[in-house]
């Protein structure tokens, strides 16, 4: 009757115990209901996956026609539109942290900070239609045009500006995780003690040396963390990332073209998927995506890790 | 001690039973009261501004019965079908062989009206040959159509589509293709044309509900084809006849010979199926795409109702019952919505097809 987390007394009064059952049981509960579904998902994807081999992974053809499919393409389009707006999204939500915290005063810090965090409210469908009827004909004619001039010399930057592609996928989700790193930040620079930034000024640091040597310095295993969280917001995205990645597999240098995340494979082809080996084949996209998800969380639980036993 | 937690796993399970018995089966509820019958159905996004029209329709015709529709794709209608949690499914493709051998009982295909793909674009700098007249809808062949798919033909100047084209002045733009990126009948039908009118189609990108186009962009359904046609000078992309008439879209017309051209109309929808009519099999499952015919639109198909060859008494009654309303008035109302009717020809086969529905 006892547990490595809390020690029930002797004199239990029976509440106390069904609470503590209660609890227990729920928490158990969501994990079981996490292998369940990770059982499900690898049975259902057991077809596919018995049927290519390892090769699914490392294979970049999609084509239910010939009933040849690989994950290849769907991994790429993951990894690279996330890595823009990562990219992207970081320095931006770092700044408005380090503003809203450090520098802003409370009259606009909080006003500020509220609209900040209003951008998470946004449901991801209308960022997907903002996407489609604003953002990439801005990027066709303002964007694109200009950096395929300037840096056209780059493989990332070549062929004809389209708007939609990687590159407004990136930039989308750029903006659907600045709130959640902006105010993650918010909160670790808020648990960095006052008396180590009033040390640092009254050594003669300037605001800009105090802010990088107290605040940041000490936050740094935070924002690792802030960023984890919206990497997985960014890795899973559906539904705005459908409507601007232009929606065709392939495995491309060029930012500009259009590609395929995993889980926007899902959001397109699940529906009417006929045969019993094109739906499991999209199964085990869905089954490499908890993958993938889950080996970059771990890496970043292990970074931490080390820098915390470091410091 | 021991037993709490188990007692409260019973509870919770004890619970989870009431709720699924709070939205048990329609039968149920329906025995309670006089409640209308509910029937329930889904699949095919393609009809699914008819089928809903058609219901709310119904319900003023024979108000004891309410017909229940979720769009949610001819393949997810299928399953559903199959797996008995739906009273009858809806496709655009019929089922194949192998499906229906899946089927625990006889399967008919009831088709119900005809759709049809048409081709759209957006060449914001189009003209007319002719100094100061409107510029006409573009003409296109099938092979073209195809070509154009495969990015052999890439410029909206190209000579191939200017010889089609002596009265418009086409602009020097790179062409965007847009095409469906999700699974879908009108993918289906367009593909299937595609495949019988070039034979280089049919060997590199085959044909079915979701192939692999080699370039182009992708918008998930007839909304995402539409705004990225929208968005994007230059483009052309295939949507269903009835999106592209309720959107007030530029359409091209198909060449079906040297001097035809046939725009995408109910009465040229329906002579696709006419010119079929005799060849036509039993059980309706055919492609029409391609006809004979060269005043008849190339790219139409029909779409279908499934259901099992025999049912429940009262369900099945009053799916016959709809079925009879919905090859004579509702025909009229599909016309109004972009789908086509069928030939009257047909109606009377469907009808004595539903009727062979074994009642128990």
């Amino acid at each position: 009757m006892s547990s490595s987390s809390y020690e029930l007394g002797r004199d239990v009064r029976p509440s106390d115990l069904t609470f503590y059952y209660l609890l227990k049981g729920l928490a158990w509960g969501l994990v079981l209901l996490l292998l369940a579904m990770v059982g499900v998902i690898f049975a259902l994807s057991w077809e596919a996956l018995s049927h290519f081999g390892p090769g699914f992974f490392f294979d970049p053809s999609w084509d239910s026609w010939r009933e040849q499919f690989g994950a290849l393409t769907f991994i790429y389009g993951t990894l690279v539109t996330s890595l823009i707006a990562l990219i992207l999204a970081v320095p931006v939500s770092l700044a408005v942290a380090l503003f809203l915290n450090e520098l802003a005063p409370s009259w606009l810090a909080r006003p500020l900070g509220f609209f900040v965090e209003m951008l998470a409210a946004i449901p991801s469908i209308v960022y997907g239609l903002w996407g489609l009827f604003v953002l990439a004909p801005f990027l066709r004619d303002h964007v694109q045009p200009p950096l395929g001039q300037y840096l056209g010399f780059l493989p990332l930057f070549q062929g004809p500006p389209m708007g939609v592609g990687m590159l407004a996928a990136g930039v989308i989700l750029a903006i659907m995780i600045i709130p959640t790193i902006a105010s993650i930040s918010r909160e670790v620079f808020r648990s960095v003690p006052a008396t180590l930034r009033e040390a640092a000024l009254g050594l003669g640091a300037t605001r800009w040396e105090m802010l990088r040597l107290a605040v940041l310095k000490a936050s740094v295993s935070g924002i690792v963390g802030a960023v984890v969280l919206g990497l997985g917001r960014a890795l899973g995205e559906t539904m705005a990332v459908t409507m601007v990645i232009g929606n065709r597999p392939q495995i491309d240098w060029s930012l500009f073209e259009s590609g395929q995340t995993m889980a926007s494979i899902l959001a397109n082809q699940y529906a009417e998927a006929d045969s019993s080996l094109h739906l499991s084949a999209l199964t085990a996209v869905g089954f490499t995506l908890f993958v993938v998800s889950l080996a970059i969380n771990s890496l970043a639980r292990w970074i931490i890790w080390r820098m915390q036993r470091v410091n | 001690m021991r037993t709490l937690p188990s007692a409260i796993l019973v509870a919770i399970f004890a619970f989870s039973q009431l709720a699924c018995l709070g939205q048990g089966p329609s039968d149920v509820a329906h025995a309670r009261s006089s409640r209308p019958l509910l029937i329930n159905g889904a699949g095919a996004s393609f009809p699914f501004p008819l089928y809903s029209k058609w219901f709310s329709e119904y319900r003023q015709v024979d108000p004891s019965v309410r017909i229940n529709y979720q769009s949610i794709g001819s393949g997810g209608g299928i399953r559903q079908f199959l797996a008995g949690t739906t009273d009858f499914g809806a496709t655009d493709a019929p089922m194949t062989d192998e499906e229906m051998q899946q089927a625990s009982g006889s399967v008919l295909h009831v088709p119900t009206a005809l759709g049809a793909v048409v081709l759209t674009y957006n060449l914001p700098d189009l003209a007319a040959a002719e100094e100061g007249a409107e510029p006409g809808a573009l003409r296109l062949t099938g092979p073209l159509i195809a070509q154009i798919f495969m990015g052999e033909v890439q410029s909206w100047n190209d000579s191939r589509l200017a010889e089609l084209n002596p009265h418009l002045r086409l602009p020097d733009r790179p062409i965007i293709t847009v095409h469906r990126s999700d699974g879908s009948g009108t993918t289906a039908v367009f593909t299937d044309y595609l495949a019988q009118v070039s034979s280089e189609w049919r060997e590199r990108v085959g044909f079915g509900k979701a192939v692999r186009f080699p370039r182009g962009l992708g918008g998930k359904g007839n909304e995402g084809v539409t705004g990225l046609v929208r968005q994007s000078p230059g483009s052309i992309g295939y949507v269903e006849f009835n999106y592209a008439l309720m959107n007030r879209m530029a359409v091209a017309g198909v060449m079906t010979n040297e001097d035809t051209t046939v725009h995408p109309s109910v009465e040229s929808i329906t002579r696709a199926a006419d010119s079929f009519v005799s060849q036509i099999p039993a059980d309706f499952r055919m492609s029409i795409v391609n006809p004979r015919d060269p005043e008849a639109y190339p790219i139409a198909a029909f779409t279908y109702f499934i259901l099992n060859g025999s049912m429940e008494q009262e369900k099945g009654s009053k799916l016959m019952a709809f079925v009879d309303w919905a090859m004579g008035p509702g025909q009229e109302s599909a016309s109004q919505l972009g789908y086509a009717p069928l030939p009257p020809t047909l109606v009377e086969r469907v009808l004595s097809s539903a009727r062979s529905i074994e009642l128990l």
